[in-house]
């Protein structure tokens, strides 16, 4: 454990010992198999470390030895609550290795199945990290709204958490009939469900000060902590891979980057509520202008990209989802590393956590939208 | 046959007495001694049956807020899930951490479902024989004796030998200690109006000047909601037990029998505090219409017995009500963190109670008689006591809704003026601020860029 900067000048009239205090990996709030050791002074945190790899399958090992077809379900695993939007960002850098041209179609349902997603991961979000402050009820009230998406994933995947949505070169069967209205029915419901939350929590004193000023993160120092997603936008940087980086059909959509101002709890909370919102947006216009046509690509059965190395990124729900492939000319690929968004926006939880009490530690773990699949690998 | 019960249940009380006065004069054995035991085993039995069905309405009451069901599946409705709960509790594996202090271990639950249960004794369940014991200094007793709780969490948490444990003990007893302070003050208020501890005779003098005290004093009532739920550990002050932080608080080691003894401990204080709530403020077993002689126009009624029952239904229907809204607030608010709890206790609850006493004795002064040198002389003097009458009654609601709270507001207003989370945007900007310039200072001190966590 690092030795961390007690705070100085204070005086204490008896030997004041700190306390370590493990949280984790067994804990409430850690959202799965976290371990925070934490060193308290009473219950002001003085130093904190987190301790990872409870969760560790070696994704990226495994990546070695299967097939680029067989590799993409284990995706899935890795942001389990995010799974089709982790499938979008492996399926592209393949597509994009293989120079493959995606139909639009597939293009856009992508979007709205991947969109879908984030409203998914936000309201798991939204239900868990009110609940680490402790409102309770607005959990279930995401999960109900979470119920909806999942059912709707599970129509046309047949899976729920871990979705297993898309396929190198488009969508394996297109969407069922019924799949662009009740998508429709639930963005009609989604509004004024996100208005239920916002009336529990916005104006709500309690909740304001407890993620009010708590875990300020300036601008400059979520760049230098290389945050990516609402974490960092939240900070008030306009960054999003959407925008800079366009993928998939997004160029097509109008939508806005919502940005927080002072890089607090709260902005992120309220940087998130509104992503919820542009999700909605986006997927209105997807499903206003989808196209009619095939699905799926020409890909060859077996998929042997050419030699090459590739770096695709997407904007995850937690942030940039990214992958680096190194092909070798072979079936498998020759190195794969992802760039997993919770794990790097981990980091930052040491630099905003010191000097906050327990409390607002279990508060910043939630904040930063984590998940252990993802951090582990 | 079961008419035969109830009579014999209407008429408890005077058989008791005819079947010991028969032989022996001495009423004694009777009064002190058969008929309070029967009181204890009717008044645990009932309460304890009630905490049970606490835990139940909790879990539906929650249910229905949260948009799904709640226990379903044992009896109707899930009906019987008390019943089941209890069994699996009872026949669970007594377990004692190797490490803990075995004997503390044992004894902290025990004290505190006793501190819980003692008062019981001096609630007035309702009208004539319903109260086991009508003490003079009732109120004074459930104040102390309740304090005796939290004896039980500390020795819990210290006798774990967990440090979750042991921070939530710490927690408890902090916020126990400072909430009782609060608790304290928010009654005094109405007690000058009632000039008694007794239980019972808060509520007679409620019921001689005609208004429930909520009317006289509620910014008392509000300090006192407020501080029960502080007391007894309730979300949003539910510190102690902070799932999601401390994963159970001081009863984290505890399991089985010994942790359901917490569990009873706490919702018999929920019922406790609620029931010195009505009867302080809310006018005990009175009701609009409930006389000893008429139920609601019906009447007259000549049985008292009857007027005890009735009695006895308004006060737990009322009580009812009080422990509704705890759910209530339970399921709907987020938690309170430690530091604004404190403050919520020291910067608000005891300045906005000592507050109130202080102009509640200045309207109480000035309202009194002439002859005592009162100016406006609204209070008259019946059988003894001085009683607001007619005018009095409005000039004493007038003063707490218009005068007093605005004060006391304003009051609380300039102490906090400069806490950390009364102006939350000021103090964002602040903090910002702050940690703009702690970062700008470590960027000189330190030119290289941070190293990595969790390496």
């Amino acid at each position: 454990m690092q030795e961390q900067q007690i705070a100085k000048g204070q005086e204490t009239l008896f030997d004041a010992e700190e306390m370590v205090l493990n949280m984790g990996p067994q804990h409430p709030s850690t959202h799965g198999v976290l371990r925070v050791i934490l060193k308290l002074d009473g219950e002001t945190v003085v130093g904190l470390d987190c301790d990872i790899g409870f969760l560790h399958r070696g994704v990226e090992k495994i990546g070695e030895h299967d097939t680029y077809a067989m590799i993409t379900p284990y995706w899935d695993r890795l942001d389990y609550v995010a799974a089709v939007s982790n499938d979008l960002c492996y399926v592209e850098g393949v597509e994009r290795m293989l120079q493959v041209e995606v139909p639009k179609r597939a293009e856009y349902l992508r979007v709205v199945l991947s969109e879908l997603q984030r409203i998914a991961s936000h309201l798991l979000w939204l239900g868990t990290h009110a609940m680490d402050i402790g409102a309770v009820t607005v959990l279930l009230y995401c999960f109900r709204e979470r119920e909806e998406i999942l059912k709707i994933f599970e129509d046309f995947i047949g899976a729920r958490l871990t979705a297993h949505a898309f396929r190198i070169g488009g969508l394996q069967w297109d969407v069922y009939p019924e799949f662009e209205s009740r998508v429709r029915d639930f963005l009609k419901i989604l509004p004024s469900r996100i208005d239920e939350y916002e009336t529990l929590l916005n104006a709500n004193r309690i909740w304001l000060q407890r993620t009010v000023g708590i875990g300020i993160l300036p601008a400059e120092e979520a760049i230098n902590l290389s945050l990516t997603g609402p974490a960092l936008r939240g900070s008030g940087v306009k960054y999003d891979i959407r925008k800079a980086q366009p993928y998939s059909a997004y160029p097509d959509f109008n939508f806005e980057i919502p940005i927080g101002e002072n890089g607090d709890t709260y902005d992120r909370y309220l940087v998130r509520m509104e992503e919820m919102k542009q999700s909605a947006v986006i997927i209105e216009q997807a499903l206003d202008g989808l196209p009619e046509g095939p699905v799926m690509a020409k890909v060859p059965k077996i998929i042997k990209p050419p030699i090459s190395e590739i770096y695709h990124s997407i904007e995850g729900p937690k942030g940039e989802l990214g992958v680096f492939m190194v092909s070798d000319g072979t079936g498998k690929p020759y190195r794969m590393r992802i760039r997993p968004p919770s794990y790097i926006n981990l980091q930052s939880l040491k630099r905003m956590s010191i000097g906050h009490l327990v409390a607002d530690v279990v508060a910043l773990i939630g904040t930063l939208d984590i998940v252990l699949g993802e951090v582990d690998r | 046959m079961l008419a035969t019960l109830i009579s014999l249940l209407f008429v408890a009380p005077n058989w008791v007495r005819s079947i010991t006065n028969e032989k022996q004069p001495n009423v004694f054995w009777s009064e002190y001694v058969v008929w309070p035991l029967i009181q204890i085993v009717v008044v645990l039995f009932i309460v304890l049956t009630l905490v049970a069905y606490l835990v139940y309405l909790e879990r539906k009451v929650s249910a229905f807020m949260q948009a799904r069901l709640g226990p379903m599946r044992v009896g109707p409705w899930g009906l019987l899930q008390p019943l089941a709960d209890g069994l699996k509790l009872l026949l669970k594996e007594d377990i004692v951490p190797l490490k803990a202090d075995r004997a503390v271990f044992i004894i902290a639950p025990i004290v505190s479902v006793v501190a819980a249960l003692v008062v019981l004794a001096v609630i007035p369940w309702g009208a004539t024989w319903a109260t086991i014991a009508n003490v003079n200094i009732g109120l004074l007793f459930i104040l102390a004796v309740s304090s005796v709780g939290v004896l039980g969490l500390v020795l819990a948490g210290w006798g774990s030998n967990s440090k979750y444990s042991l921070l939530g003990a710490l927690r408890s007893s902090a916020q126990m200690v400072s909430y009782e302070i609060g608790m304290g003050l928010s009654i005094i208020g109405a007690l000058m109006f009632a000039k008694t501890l007794s239980m019972s005779g808060i509520i007679e003098s409620q019921r001689i000047s005609g208004v429930w005290y909520v009317f006289f004093q509620p910014l008392g009532f509000l300090i006192y909601a407020v501080s029960a739920l502080g007391e007894t550990n309730r979300a949003p002050f539910d510190l102690p037990e902070a799932e999601s932080e401390l994963v159970a608080g001081y009863h984290t080691e505890y399991s089985g029998f010994r942790w359901a003894l917490f569990f009873m401990a706490e919702y018999s204080a929920m019922i406790v505090t609620s029931a010195v709530a009505v009867t302080v403020f809310l006018g005990g077993w009175m009701l609009p219409g409930l006389t000893g002689t008429s139920l609601f126009g019906i009447g007259p009624i000549s049985d008292p017995t009857i007027h005890t029952f009735a009695s006895i239904i308004v006060f737990g229907a009322k009580i009812m009500a009080l422990i509704y809204a705890y759910m209530w607030f339970r399921w709907t608010w987020p938690r309170y963190r430690y530091d604004q709890l404190m403050e919520l206790g020291w910067k608000w609850m005891i300045p906005a109670g000592l507050a109130n006493i202080v102009l509640t004795g200045i309207w109480y002064v000035l309202a009194l008689p002439k002859s005592q040198g009162g100016v406006f002389g609204f209070l008259r003097d019946e059988k003894g006591q001085l009683v607001p009458k007619g005018a009095g009654i409005l000039y004493f609601i007038i003063t707490a809704f218009i005068v007093t709270i605005p004060i006391v507001w304003g009051l609380l207003v300039t102490i906090n003026r400069r806490s950390r989370d009364f102006n939350l945007t000021e103090q964002r900007q602040l903090q910002s601020q702050l940690r703009r310039e702690r970062l700008e200072k470590m960027l000189q001190e330190q030119p290289k860029p941070a190293e990595s966590v969790g390496q």
